[in-house]
């Protein structure tokens, strides 16, 4: 039997907003592998939301934090330098571009829509490892959570793409300059999946329609698959592995095209 | 009034309101304070309650306390 035991490691999770947050299902693994972890949220609103989920865990460490405020990421690290002296592992699930911007046509998309799904769901995890920087210890382990549309057309799915093409490029430039202190950096590019995110797509339950006629495993996916995932990418288990978009999409990602059996 | 009760507590839940508030002909925007991720948490909330799934076109139809009954009674009519 091979052991996941991260006892004594500490983790923050950024980006949590409710049980169906892929940032909690990662976190839920790394407490029964026995880490410590930490949360950083945006919006007073979302602290209770993460009180009640964290109620009874050791060590509810709480942050409210917009990544666009340097500052705030500062303070944060510092608060955790103290309390912890140190940072082991880092998740990175947080995206946002303006509705607007999902709505209409990709052509359309203003130039301050752009800026800000990319400076939110994209630059937002190059300053968030600069200011952790510091407190990462050595076999340190980051990671972020993707999107296939990245690489390929998701209609609707627009400059969020974009901004997931950025993310995926920064994971790399990211890896080859911490991989000199040995630490990692990877994305988990999760395919179809109940969360607030995806459900807000417009046309998303169609998507999971479509989506499911065509993934090899002809499902979508679980919380806790993407948790597995994550721990497996931030555990030492992975410790070859950096700059890397590994899939947990059920096959999807591999199809040319969809087959429905029903035709032959 | 058991459905009432049911969507009154994910109500509070997912918005964070008081349960006094929460009164048949109250909208979820307007009244609640609901944003657009709130009322997708909210739609998903009583998806998880009462084991059911809610299309797009039906989520938007779902507008105030008492929308959200209706419909919870029609599908399990």
């Amino acid at each position: 039997m091979v052991p996941i035991d991260l006892s004594g490691k500490k983790a923050l999770v950024m980006g949590v907003t409710n049980e169906h947050s892929l940032g909690w299902a990662i976190a839920e693994k790394l407490y029964a592998a026995g880490a410590e972890v930490a949360f950083s949220y945006q919006g007073e609103r979302l602290r209770e939301k993460l009180e009640k989920l964290t109620a009874g865990r050791p060590n509810q460490r709480l942050y409210q934090v917009d990544v666009t405020d340097e500052a705030a990421l500062k303070a944060m690290f510092a608060d955790l330098g103290q309390a912890w002296g140190g940072l082991d592992y880092l998740v990175h699930s947080i995206a946002f571009a303006p509705r607007a911007a999902m709505e209409g046509r990709f052509i359309e998309t203003t130039a301050a829509d752009w800026n800000t799904a990319l400076q939110v769901s994209a630059y937002s995890l190059v300053a968030v490892a600069r200011e952790a920087e510091p407190l990462l210890r050595e076999g340190g382990s980051l990671v972020t959570l993707t999107y296939y549309a990245s690489e390929k057309v998701v209609p609707r799915y627009n400059v969020m793409g974009i901004a997931k093409a950025a993310l995926e490029a920064s994971v790399r430039y990211l890896a080859y300059e911490l991989g000199k202190k040995n630490i990692r950096v990877n994305a988990i590019s999760a395919g179809a999946i109940r969360t607030v995110a995806a459900m807000s797509i417009p046309g998303f339950r169609k998507m999971v329609a479509k989506y499911n006629a065509t993934a090899p495993l002809g499902r979508m996916i679980t919380h806790e698959e993407v948790g597995n995932l994550g721990l497996y990418l931030l555990s030492p288990l992975s410790s070859g592995t950096t700059g890397q978009t590994v899939y947990v999409d059920a096959g999807y990602s591999i199809m040319g095209m969809s087959w429905d059996d029903a035709q032959e | 009034m058991a459905i009432l009760d049911d969507v009154r507590e994910v109500i509070v839940d997912k918005l964070g309101v008081d349960a006094d508030k929460v009164v048949p002909e109250a909208r979820f925007i307007e009244d609640l304070g609901a944003d657009s991720l709130d009322t997708v948490e909210l739609i998903m909330g009583l998806e998880d309650k009462f084991g059911l799934e809610i299309s797009d076109e039906e989520a938007e139809k779902i507008r105030t306390v008492q929308d959200a009954i209706d419909f919870i009674q029609s599908k399990q009519a």
